[in-house]
């Protein structure tokens, strides 16, 4: 049994995207809790110096290339098993009917995973390429605070930031659970409170990021 | 239960061969009995194809008591139909009623291609049981039934996996086509008990590598295959087998 073999295989694939997927849920934490020190109010000085440090600290830089790695193997991962499972049934049900314990946003991890990488692009638009304009081409300085106010005060991008956040939230909500029962992990006993965690991460972590935008639009914030 | 008679439509899918294709026909059946079996529903029909001289839907089925895994139908967007820990040989005419249309589908996988109308080629099951679903024992006298002890919530669960009657449904239900639910079944009844345990790192890695090689799905814990089985197979045996995968891919020495 090689390496290559373990992560290619079936069961190998699956738990490389539930290390990747719990990687990139780890940096969610990170990432939300930066962000919210728009909410000290104080004109987005907090945020413009944490902002910052990161941006010119290269042990982060660093540690980008290696958040950037997971999300492209994540990503590959998702449409290799995407082909591979559509490969499985070539001719479809004429009618297919769930019972009604199916969550249907476990039979559409692909969908919107595909929407979560749609309003990644946008979001790494956003804020990421000014940034990096700044730091590797000798751009202008980026205010990041109030680059933030003008796009979450626009209609149409509070609109999409807002449908990417309710894709990420669907994706969390069977991704959390889906990678410890790929980890072998299913207990009697402890799988009710995984459960629960995953519910309570996913949301918290959806509903606090979803409210940057919403505090911008509503003008809570200078 | 009160007794009824009722006129049904059916849209049975007609492939006549795997290189075929195939297609879906409407028929009426008249005066079906609520008492009757699924299958005895479609023996009237077939009796009465054959009368008028066209060719009879084929289907799979052997013991109609529902533990042999032959039968194998798609019943209106469900496997094995409507009912919960069933088998389509024993579900019955009376969760119908007058003027009900039902869809019957074979199983869909590429894994399984079609023979003839609703029945498949389930034989990549068999390749997985013979990669591995097996305890090497030399022959010779019986051993005393007591002389391995056997821990009692075990033999239970062991024995719980080994329900499985292997028919399919759990390949046909899942929006992947993923075998796991069955193949995790044949590791864990073997896993679970002292006699399985010398070969057990050896059977996950060749009855998952030869499930891979047949060309299943990935399993996307939707549990779907969970709520279709006939035989109630819990996915817990999908995380064991993720146990012991991953463990005796780890450990091996290869």
């Amino acid at each position: 049994m090689t390496w290559k073999q373990l992560f290619t295989s079936s069961i190998g694939k699956k738990i490389l995207m539930g290390l990747t997927g719990f990687f990139l849920m780890i940096y969610l934490i990170v990432h939300a809790s930066i962000n919210s020190m728009i909410f000290y109010n104080d004109n987005g000085a907090t945020f413009n110096n944490v902002a910052h440090f990161m941006l010119h600290n290269y042990f982060v830089r660093f540690l980008e290339i290696g958040l950037f790695a997971v999300f492209v193997l994540h990503i590959i991962q998702g449409l290799i098993l995407w082909t591979q499972n559509r490969a499985a049934r070539k001719t479809g049900y004429l009618k297919q009917n769930y019972p009604r314990e199916i969550k249907w946003y476990s039979r559409y991890m692909g969908w919107l995973g595909t929407f979560v990488l749609l309003f990644l692009v946008m979001h790494l638009y956003h804020f990421w390429a000014s940034t990096k304009h700044e730091l590797y081409f000798n751009g202008p300085v980026i205010d990041l605070y109030h680059e933030m106010k003008n796009i979450f005060t626009n209609p149409l991008w509070f609109i999409l930031y807002l449908v990417g956040l309710v894709s990420l939230l669907f994706h969390l909500l069977h991704g959390f659970q889906s990678a410890f029962q790929t980890f072998g992990i299913n207990h009697r006993r402890w799988t009710p409170i995984v459960k629960g965690i995953g519910i309570f991460y996913s949301i918290a972590i959806c509903i606090l990021f979803a409210m940057m935008p919403v505090a911008f639009m509503a003008g809570w914030l200078q | 239960m009160e007794h009824y008679s009722m006129n049904l439509t059916l849209k049975v899918w007609r492939q006549k061969s795997h290189e075929n294709k195939g297609r879906f026909e409407t028929y009426d059946v008249k005066d079906i009995s609520s008492e009757m079996s699924f299958l005895e529903m479609f023996d009237v029909l077939n009796e009465r194809l054959i009368h008028e001289g066209k060719d009879p839907i084929a289907f799979d089925h052997d013991c109609r008591e529902g533990i042999c895994g032959s039968c194998s139908m798609y019943v209106d967007g469900r496997a094995h139909g409507p009912w919960q820990n069933n088998t389509v040989c024993q579900l019955h005419m009376r969760a119908y009623k007058e003027g009900d249309t039902i869809v019957v589908e074979p199983w869909r996988s590429t894994v399984f291609p079609v023979i003839k109308d609703l029945v498949v080629d389930r034989k990549a099951f068999d390749r997985i049981i013979q990669a591995g679903g097996f305890i090497s024992v030399n022959t010779g006298n019986a051993v005393d039934a007591n002389s391995l002890p056997v821990d009692r919530a075990k033999s239970e669960e062991a024995f719980n996996a080994a329900a499985c009657i292997g028919c399919g449904a759990c390949v046909a239900a899942c929006p992947n086509g993923s075998a796991m639910l069955f193949v995790s079944a044949k590791v864990s009844q073997l896993a679970l008990l002292p006699q399985g345990d010398p070969e057990r790192n050896s059977r996950v890695l060749n009855m998952v590598g030869q499930m891979d090689k047949e060309g299943f799905g990935n399993c996307g814990n939707i549990y779907n295959c969970e709520a279709e089985c006939p035989k109630g197979i819990s996915v817990e045996n999908i995380a064991r087998m993720n146990r012991e995968y991953l463990g005796a891919s780890l450990s091996s020495e290869i």
